[in-house]
């Protein structure tokens, strides 16, 4: 790659978060306009990327990027060829007519900036997901994108569905980009390398190695959470919460596609073997038909589309597990066809809501009249979906029955599950489409009028493109459709399907498909209401399950933290302390490492031992002293001591020191102490004192036995012989403490230096605080405590 | 030496974890100071004993080549007491104020931060 | 403690020990002593005299807050090690020049510099603690 093209891609993919940043400030400005500007920023990323077109379309893969921390091997690299190109131009050339959307849907929204900044950031995590050559930078921004949908989905953050709605999709997709990461790990343990670009030379090697099962679930999990598959597909729907907009490309377009880029991604890797071809059908399949009957029971018309968008998921991954040319090729067209017509599907419902005040179809009709271009744009997407021709949606659906074609029991059944999902799909794409505007008028609570041209030229543009890109099919399968399917094959793949139907058994499963679906739809109500007794009588879902296991969590953790912190100071300390005296003692006794019975050193002299009984002593004052000055006093004995046995040692730094301290320490203690009262004995219970100092007694008893052990062993000087040799030698001092202290072990000495100066600070301010809260109120003087914390935070608590 | 120095570095640990047991603020203080020390001599044993001589090379000379102290456990501990001793009085000024503002000194009583009866979190959104 | 004799003699203890302090910090690179050391000694000395004379000459004396004492030090002994920086060796490397004043050789570091940011924190910290202790109203 050419420098130049290289600092232009990486500006591209830093735009939309330069976009994002702008976006508050232009809305303050320009109002809902600002989406003219801020469309901008996706539109030359979509022409940026358009211009790899011819490249990558003669097989050529494009990447690049530069070293982001070399010593763990982590790079800032990109990977580019037909799969990431066919998602780049998605989400840039769709996201820019959401970004216009958006503009006309939150007109006049308060926040609407921040909502152009959060879909801004969104559309930048996602660009780098399907653009990401490291697994680090695909880990990273798998879970901006799901961090990123959390912000949209709660954007309405006032309602509690919302917030629900938006946590749900956090906990499920962050959850699974966990898995995805635990997957990644172990890929990189097997292979060796943390680059998509070169695993994909490790095939082999990774589909004989006895972990691939567990990288395939692992990958799996992250890809079926974040692409709604059953049991997970329950998030989306619930992800309809989010505004408009959000909908269209989050969870219908772009996010809920990363999962099953994912698997694309990994196809030449992981796929082929018994595992893939059975999970990834069967689960997708399962969805496909969850997806196709939830959809139908809906009356809703975004929660229809949701539900559509799992059933397409599901196929999506089903084409993707049986892995065949044909069947890649149908994953690649339905791909594009599916963001294309759903989008669009989307922003019409959209625009419906908005214009009439409700979505619900049954509370819709004879709109056609008054909102001419979006029925227009309604229709040409539901015709693409509901895979007519020319429309680029038959192209998929002929590709994929001819990928399911076949005589075992297997492609039956699969044939059998996709013409019941497509033909649920279809009645449900022209519900949405002709339902609203057809018919006779019904009222609304607004009275219905055609949207501006800020809310219908994005559907009608993504409308429009899948018709043209039906119509066109020999110039887009050569640019898009070719090199999207060879990169997910890992082989040169060639899409040649035209527009124009020809006699075949997939054209005869189409014909199927859409009398089928002709007929769910005139019948759409009994559909609906035996949709809807089939879900009442199983009655539980994994929806209802996410709130029990959500509740269940609160209460475990409340539970548990009661449990672990009781609040009494008394136990952390006993706790503490038992634990202190078993890591001394356990490991002592299970490694049968007791000390020997030490002898009496034979060249104690008498000072020695005279100045470590005044410790004794002084230790011996602070446990039985019963009032302050004894207290303290004996506390200086034994401080003092101890200063003089660091003397009596070699140590004149610490025993001055210590000295000075001493006499600091008796000085502060006295004016404190003085204000403090001390109980006059240790007021104890028998029953407590004996468990206490059985403790005390166990950990003393530790810490002597632990030292005898330690210093009966060989002692290595190595550290000390570099001290004593190189601190005159190369540090110019002969105080070799010192040396260590200010020279070699200067960073830390700095670090210390720091602390004393903060709790220097932290006693000052406790000393101020003090002092403000009582000047003024003076309620000390009235015996009442100045900042009565027990009542005040215990109702914040509560609040 | 060394087994002397041990058994009153446990004595030491023994004395400063028992009067820690305690519920009352100023019998912790004190032992808090006593751990402060035992800790110290810990680490000064650790290194061994050598009497009487510090660890200071001799004039003229470039390196050590007497037997003296343990330079390392002193640089050490020399920073422990300075740090100690700052937050022995932070620790100080604390109870003080605990003792002023919550009329007690005795830790059991001092439920400011953990109350004895906290209610269950809401399991909303 | 207010005795004649102890709040006549303090202010002299205090030089003298003030004194101590800096002769036993700058010694303190070959023979026992140093920046914490000193420090201490000077901050007891400080604390002396507030218990002598009261803790508002203390600050009077001082001319600055005990913490700006303490915030200069820790600046100085970062700068010692930002010094390297210059040199372009590693953070706290210590750098050593000899100039000579008087015909006398006196080695300066930065290794000095940063003990006497030690000392300066030392004493601003714990002179700081010790004179807030000694108010009569906290």
């Amino acid at each position: 790659m050419q420098p130049g093209t290289m600092v232009m891609t990486f500006a591209a993919f830093c735009l939309p978060f330069l976009g994002a940043a702008a976006a508050p400030a232009l809305t303050r400005l320009l109002g809902h306009r600002a989406a003219w500007p801020l469309a901008l920023f996706p539109a030359a990323i979509f022409l940026h990327f358009a211009g790899f077109l011819p490249e990558v379309g003669r097989g050529e893969v494009v990447t690049g990027g530069f070293a982001w921390v070399p010593s763990y091997n982590v790079s800032f690299s990109w990977l580019i060829d037909g799969l990431s190109l066919a998602f780049l131009l998605l989400i840039s050339g769709i996201g820019t007519l959401i970004v216009l959307y958006s503009g006309g849907y939150l007109k006049d929204h308060p926040h609407q900036g921040r909502f152009f900044a959060f879909i801004l950031m969104f559309m930048g995590a996602m660009l780098g997901l399907v653009a990401s050559d490291s697994f680090l930078m695909l880990f990273v921004f798998w879970e901006l994108t799901s961090i990123t949908s959390f912000l949209l989905i709660g954007f309405d953050h006032a309602r509690e569905a919302a917030r629900r709605a938006a946590l749900q999709a956090l906990i499920v997709t962050g959850g699974g980009g966990l898995l995805l990461l635990a997957g990644l790990l172990v890929l990189w343990n097997v292979t060796g390398v943390t680059q998509l670009s070169l695993l994909l030379a490790f095939g082999a090697e990774v589909r004989a190695s006895p972990f691939y099962l567990a990288i395939l679930l692992l990958m799996l999990g992250g890809a079926f959470t974040k692409s709604a598959q059953f049991p997970f597909h329950f998030w989306l729907p619930n992800a309809m919460e989010a505004p408009t907009p959000v909908s269209a490309y989050l969870h219908s377009a772009t996010m809920v596609k990363a999962g099953v880029y994912l698997l694309m991604r990994l196809n030449p890797v992981l796929g082929g073997t018994t595992p893939w071809e059975t999970i990834l059908p069967a689960f997708g399949g399962l969805t496909l038909l969850v997806g196709a009957v939830l959809a139908i029971r809906q009356t809703d018309l975004k929660l229809m589309l949701a539900y559509t968008t799992v059933a397409s998921l599901g196929l999506l991954v089903m084409l993707t597990g049986l892995g065949s040319e044909h069947a890649v090729a149908a994953a690649a067209l339905y791909l594009v066809a599916h963001s294309l017509f759903k989008g669009a599907l989307f922003m019409v419902a959209g625009i419906v809501d908005h214009e009439t005040g409700t979505r619900h179809i049954t509370g819709l009709g004879g709109l056609g009249r008054a909102m001419p271009i979006t029925f227009a744009a309604a229709v040409l997407a539901a015709l693409s979906m509901g895979g007519l021709p020319p429309f680029f949606g038959f192209l998929a659906k002929e590709e994929v029955y001819a990928a399911l074609e076949g005589d075992s029991l297997r492609s039956v059944a699969f044939t059998l599950a996709a013409v019941a999902g497509n033909a649920l799909m279809f009645a449900v794409a022209f519900a949405v489409a002709l339902k609203p505007f057809l018919g006779a008028r019904v009222e609304t609570p607004k009275a219905p009028h055609e949207g501006p041209l800020l809310l219908w030229l994005g559907p009608l543009v993504l409308a429009a493109c899948g018709l043209a890109a039906g119509l066109f099919s020999a110039a887009v399968h050569p640019l898009l459709s070719s090199p999207l399917a060879s990169a997910m094959a890992g082989a040169p793949t060639t899409v040649d399907i035209g527009p124009v139907p020809h006699a075949s058994l997939a054209l005869l499963l189409s014909a199927v498909t859409i009398a089928l679906g002709v007929a769910v739809f005139v019948a759409l109500d009994r559909a609906r209401a035996a949709a809807d007794r089939l879900v009442a009588d199983i009655g539980w879902g994994p929806d209802r399950g996410f709130d029990q296991v959500i509740s269940g969590l609160v209460r475990l953790g409340h539970r548990l933290a009661r449990w672990l912190q009781p609040g009494l100071m008394e136990v952390y300390l006993t706790v503490t302390f038992v634990v202190v005296a078993l890591a001394l003692l356990v490991p002592l006794a299970w490694y049968d490492e007791w000390p020997r019975p030490p002898l009496w050193p034979a060249d104690a002299q008498f000072h020695e031992l005279a100045v470590m009984a005044l410790a004794l002593i002084g230790v011996g004052g602070v446990l039985t002293a019963s009032n302050r000055l004894n207290s303290i006093l004996a506390l200086g004995i034994q401080g003092f001591s101890v200063a003089l046995l660091f003397l009596l040692f070699g140590a004149p730094d610490l025993a001055f020191t210590q000295f000075m301290v001493e006499t600091l320490s008796v000085v502060i203690l006295t004016l404190v102490m003085t204000r403090l009262r001390l109980q006059p004995r240790d007021a104890r219970p028998l029953a407590q004192k004996l468990p206490d100092a059985a403790i005390a007694i166990a950990c003393g008893l530790g810490f002597s036995l632990y030292l005898l052990r330690v210093t009966q062993s060989r002692f290595d000087p190595v550290l000390t012989d570099f001290f004593n040799l190189y601190s005159k030698a190369i540090a110019h001092g002969a105080n070799v403490v010192n040396v260590i202290i200010v020279d070699f072990r200067g960073t830390d000495t700095l670090g210390e230096i720091a602390v004393v100066m903060i709790t220097g600070l932290a006693i000052l301010s406790l000393i101020r605080i003090r002092k403000s809260t009582t000047a003024p109120a003076g309620s000390a003087a009235e015996g009442k405590p100045a900042m009565r914390p027990a009542v005040n935070v215990g109702k914040e608590k509560q609040r | 030496m060394e087994a002397l120095f041990s058994i009153l570095i446990g004595v030491f640990f023994a004395a400063a974890v028992y009067l820690m047991l305690s519920k009352f603020l100023v019998r912790i203080l004190l032992g808090v100071a006593i751990f402060g020390n035992a800790v110290n001599l810990l680490l000064f044993t650790a290194g061994r004993l050598v009497p009487e001589v510090p660890p200071i090379i001799a004039a003229g000379l470039d390196r050590q080549l007497a037997v003296t102290a343990n330079p390392l456990p002193q640089a050490l501990i020399l920073t422990a007491i300075v740090i100690s001793f700052s937050f022995f009085a932070f620790l100080l000024v604390l109870s003080y104020r605990a003792f002023q503002d919550l009329k007690t000194d005795n830790v059991n009583e001092m439920r400011v931060a953990e109350p004895a009866a906290e209610a269950a979190p809401p399991t909303g959104y | 403690m207010n005795t004649v004799i102890f709040r006549t003699l303090a202010p002299f203890l205090t030089a003298l020990m003030l004194l101590f302090s800096l002769f036993v910090l700058l010694r303190g690179h070959n023979e026992p002593g140093g920046g914490f050391i000193g420090g201490l000694i000077a901050a007891s000395a400080l604390a002396i005299y507030g218990i002598a004379r009261g803790i508002r000459p203390v600050r009077h004396a001082l001319w600055f807050h005990p913490m700006t004492i303490a915030a200069t030090g820790l600046f100085l002994a970062c700068l010692a090690g930002l010094v390297s920086m210059v040199a372009a060796v590693p953070f706290m490397t210590g750098l050593w020049i000899y100039p000579s004043l008087f015909g006398v050789e006196i080695p300066l570091s930065t290794v000095m510099l940063f003990d006497f940011g030690v000392y300066l924190v030392v004493v601003g910290a714990i002179t700081s603690i010790a004179l807030a202790l000694e108010r009569e109203d906290f």
